[in-house]
């Protein structure tokens, strides 16, 4: 029996108060594309946070490749297998492209301090490993060229590329991007998500995409969830998404939905903030 | 499975450096012979902390605390030692063991110290995390101060003269090649990840706070050395050799060479024990110089000397190498004095 | 009883000098997030520029041959400790201006290493030995002098509880200046500028507030009110040296980390409990573990609240 990469039961995020985020739940399958929309302030990056272990689910449960992972730190979560990338991009600014690869591949290694110190074989063959790992991840990602430049002065949109090259050499199961196209041309979102695709196509991961370019998220996506202040209105195909009229209130207002003549569903369940 | 041996070669740089040192240790007048001490220990407490403040990050100032419990320890236990007769050995062989002994015990304990402190307040960050090390510093003087088994104020005396050049220096190598060989390495690299960017190192699997701690442990080890060295130099250990002061002056010997450069520590820390030394005359004007050349140092160059860099990263040492030595870019990682709770891009301008 | 009534005496008299020095700290820390290091030492020199300027204006012991009168106690009591603020709050201005203002722009640990700098200037400064005699002795050399007496003093006994007026005198000197820096901070366009300097300079900047500005004026402002603290202690203990700054600055700073580090009514509450604590401990146990007590509610507070009795928790957004 393969257990889903990614599982979330009704995870509930309360902040004091505030409820970021109400019973949300998500079931991912290997390969899938799901993508995550909302305006801002919705909780879609408090769900990033909750699936890796930045903020632990106030109700609910994550389980990851059929373990439950409430409560773990987020280096361990990442060992089992979630990687992300950051809305704000958080590379590691003065380290080289090659090196900031590099540590993602630290986790699976086996050396320890006292190898490292001592020089012992198991670490030499370590670093070989480890090299090769993040030059190929490097090499997928088209910045094969850039691996000894300082991250900070890469172009922007490579070091968006740079970012999925280090979750990707984590070895993860799912992949949660968080807004991976922010910031980029036309041009370079189609690559985005030609991109993904390939990502998804080559290494079989799960892949959860947060995103506000609806050409980019819908393109990718297989299937998508609306979230709304912290609440799920919407978990459909994309074709379903754009008509729907809970989704299309929640970005552009009622307003626009009375001017189009649409009917307004009463809003059921979920505490707004 | 690849073996997890120490290897031959990992014990290099003391087969090659003991008997170096050792007649340097002869040709050398004993007036210089303390500076040199001096020195030396002076470039294992600053490549210790650059291992904790300069690599990781992380604002320790509490070194002296560290220096004192290994310096008590290695008191004790050579007091007790000696008049050590070990069989088939001469008393001369006996007494450098027993120090031996002292030694890796001083390490022992300052390690274990370092753990004791680390674990609890490496989960704070920046200015707090340099408050509570200093605290802790001054907790374990304070203790010492309160012992009678630790001589109290007054201190251990009468410790038996076992440090020289040679002890001195091995312990120096010691640390420059763990230094060294930590900044290459896959740890090394995860611990420059905890300076950058500590949520994102987390989230790409770095243990960051086990990381914390181990590097933590590792320098407060070394700096049990250095203090078991310095107490069997002058033969005393008192609370008052190991105040925040001299925290504060092996961090300033730190930032002065530039935070993260190994070189830049071991000049930086040689340095300013001869400028100490001779300004020794001039009592307190000396400390006032010292206080001027901080202010003067972080308004002017706060990077330090090197800034990010090692001394085979400037230009015309690379050209008189041949660019053999070592490739820039696969060593320790540039660094730029800590950013706390600062998200602009400050430090050293330009790349490497 | 009686016992327990004492150190409830002494404790809130020590308190209120940790508790202005506090201040200092904490509102500096409150507008350029730094740790100034070097304000222990400014309380020290205010204690200083009280001697100097007891030594100028002739302020007699009561025990002279001359002793003075009512007035004249009061009208030079007054001078030295409004002097010794204008003193310090002068260094702070040069402070802030020549060490701390150029770094502004610098990582934090710049700046905190400046201060470390300041902080043995001043220390090291004031133990060379005098440049000139006349009209004051400068800098003071390390051998410590005794304080002018400024008031002659009285000894009463309530319930068997000894206190002076040394102690309420202080006291309500230290309230009466902690009441007014509230109301600056609370009731004041420029209380509330250094508030909103607090919470984002950037920001604060963009609406129009002077930042530099008022970040000066917090520094004179601390360093005039550490001044007072250092005329108040050393009324009662007269025995003043450069290096007596540095433990009372570090048990201050505790106090503002207690208190909630950026937070005014933070210090004032944070020094009071430390000296209270320090008095009952010191006190029930051993006095020997008196400076030891600063450094364990140190310890306490920042492995158990950081952010004090009245900080403001901030979570990184991630």
């Amino acid at each position: 029996m393969s257990a889903n990469p990614l599982e979330l039961k009704s995870v509930t995020m309360r902040f004091g108060g505030l409820k970021a985020l109400s019973e949300f739940s998500l079931q991912m399958a290997p390969g899938e594309l799901v993508g995550l929309i909302g305006p801002n302030g919705a909780g879609k990056t408090t769900a990033f946070n909750a699936i890796t272990g930045v903020y632990t689910p106030t109700e609910g449960d994550v389980t990851v490749a059929g373990e439950r992972v409430n409560g773990l730190r987020p280096h361990a979560i990442c060992v089992k297998g979630v990687a992300r990338t950051f809305q704000n991009i958080r590379l590691f600014r003065q380290l080289t492209a090659l090196d900031n690869v590099r540590i993602a591949c630290h986790a699976r290694a086996a050396s320890g301090f006292f190898d490292a110190l001592f020089l012992t074989a198991r670490y030499a063959e370590d670093e070989v490993h480890i090299r090769a790992r993040a030059e190929e991840y490097l090499e997928i990602m088209g910045l094969s060229h850039r691996r000894d430049e300082i991250s900070r002065n890469l172009p922007y949109g490579e070091q968006r590329r740079l970012e999925i090259a280090r979750a990707l050499a984590t070895g993860p199961k799912v992949l949660c991007l968080d807004e991976p196209a922010a910031g980029m041309n036309a041009a370079e979102k189609v690559e985005l998500m030609q991109l993904i695709r390939s990502i998804r196509d080559r290494f079989g991961i799960a892949i959860l995409v947060i995103e506000h370019d609806m050409r980019v998220v819908m393109g990718v996506s297989e299937r998508m969830l609306v979230l709304d202040h912290g609440v799920t209105i919407a978990h459909d195909k994309p074709e379903q998404i754009r008509r729907d009229p809970k989704v299309i209130e929640a970005y552009l207002g009622d307003a626009y939905l009375e001017e189009k003549h649409i009917a307004v569903p009463v809003q059921g369940g979920g505490e707004t903030a | 499975m690849a073996s997890v041996r120490p290897t031959l070669r990992s014990f290099l740089p003391f087969a090659v450096g003991a008997p170096l040192l050792w007649a340097l240790q002869q040709i050398t007048p004993p007036d210089y012979n303390i500076i040199l001490i001096a020195a030396g220990v002076n470039i294992v407490l600053a490549v210790s902390l650059n291992v904790v403040n300069g690599f990781t990050g992380q604002f320790s100032l509490g070194h002296a605390g560290f220096m004192a419990v290994g310096a008590y320890t290695a008191a004790k236990i050579s007091v007790a030692l000696t008049g050590l007769d070990l069989p088939f050995v001469s008393t001369a062989v006996s007494d450098q063991i027993g120090f031996a002994i002292a030694l890796l015990a001083s390490m022992v304990t300052a390690a274990l110290a370092g753990i004791l402190v680390g674990m609890p307040s490496l989960r704070l960050r920046g200015d707090y995390l340099a408050i509570v090390t200093l605290g802790f510093g001054e907790i374990i003087r304070s203790v010492i101060e309160n012992m009678k088994f630790l001589g109290q104020a007054t201190g251990l005396s009468g410790l038996p003269a076992r440090t020289n050049l040679v002890w001195v220096g091995v312990s120096a190598i010691a640390t420059v090649v763990m230094a060294r060989r930590l900044a290459v390495s896959t740890q090394g690299r995860a611990l420059f990840a905890i300076r950058e960017d500590e949520v994102a190192a987390e989230a790409m699997g770095v243990d960051t706070t086990g990381y914390k701690v181990r590097a933590f442990v590792i320098s407060a080890a070394y700096a049990g050395l250095a203090g078991a060295l310095i107490s069997h130099a002058i033969l005393l250990a008192t609370p008052r050799m190991f105040t925040f002061i001299r925290s504060i002056e092996v961090v300033v010997m730190v930032v002065l060479g530039g935070l993260g450069s190994i070189t830049g520590s071991i000049l930086a820390a040689f340095v300013l024990t001869i400028a100490l030394e001779l300004l020794r005359e001039f009592q307190s004007f000396r400390m006032v110089a010292y206080a001027i050349l901080l202010i003067v140092l972080m308004l002017t160059r706060p990077q330090g000397i090197f800034g990010h860099r090692e001394i085979w990263d400037l230009p015309f040492v690379r050209r008189l190498l041949g660019g053999r030595l070592v490739p820039a870019a696969a060593g320790p990682a540039p660094a730029a004095p800590t950013q706390i709770r600062d998200d602009s891009t400050a430090g050293p301008k330009g790349t490497a | 009883m009686t016992e327990f009534l004492q150190h409830l005496v002494n404790g809130i008299s020590v308190g209120t000098i940790y508790a202005l020095v506090a201040l200092g700290y904490t509102m500096v820390y409150g507008v350029l997030k730094l740790i100034n290091f070097a304000h222990g030492d400014v309380y020290m020199v205010g204690a200083f520029s009280g001697y100097w300027l007891g030594a100028l204006l002739g302020v007699r012991s009561s025990f002279s041959e001359n002793p003075p009168g009512a007035g004249e106690i009061f009208i030079k009591a007054s001078l030295v400790t409004i002097g010794a603020m204008v003193v310090c709050g002068a260094l702070g201005f040069v402070i802030e201006r020549f060490a701390y203002r150029p770094l502004r722009s610098r990582p934090r640990l710049t700046a905190l290493i400046t201060a470390i700098g300041v902080s043995f200037l001043l220390e090291y400064g004031f133990q060379l030995s005098p440049w000139f005699r006349t009209p004051i002795e400068f800098p003071p050399g390390p051998s410590p002098r005794v304080f002018p007496e400024l008031l002659p003093r009285v000894g009463y006994e309530v319930f068997g509880v000894y206190l002076s007026n040394y102690d309420l005198v202080g006291f309500a000197v230290a309230i009466g200046l902690m009441a007014g820096l509230q109301w600056i901070v609370y009731r004041t366009r420029f209380g509330t500028a250094m508030r909103a300097v607090s919470f984002d300079p950037q920001v604060a900047g963009l609406m129009g507030i002077a930042v530099n500005r008022i970040i000066t004026w917090t520094f004179v402002l601390g360093s005039a009110l550490a001044a007072a603290a250092g005329i108040i202690n050393a009324v009662a203990r007269p025995k003043i040296e450069p290096l007596f700054g540095l433990i009372s600055g570090l048990k201050a700073f505790v106090a503002a980390v207690l208190g909630g580090i950026g937070s005014v009514p933070g210090a004032m509450v944070g020094g009071m409990v430390l000296g209270l604590a320090e008095e009952y401990v010191a006190g029930y146990t051993s006095s020997q573990y008196r400076d030891a007590i600063a450094f364990t509610v140190l310890i306490l507070v920042l492995l158990v609240r950081p952010a004090g009795i009245f900080g403001r928790v901030t979570v990184e957004k991630v």
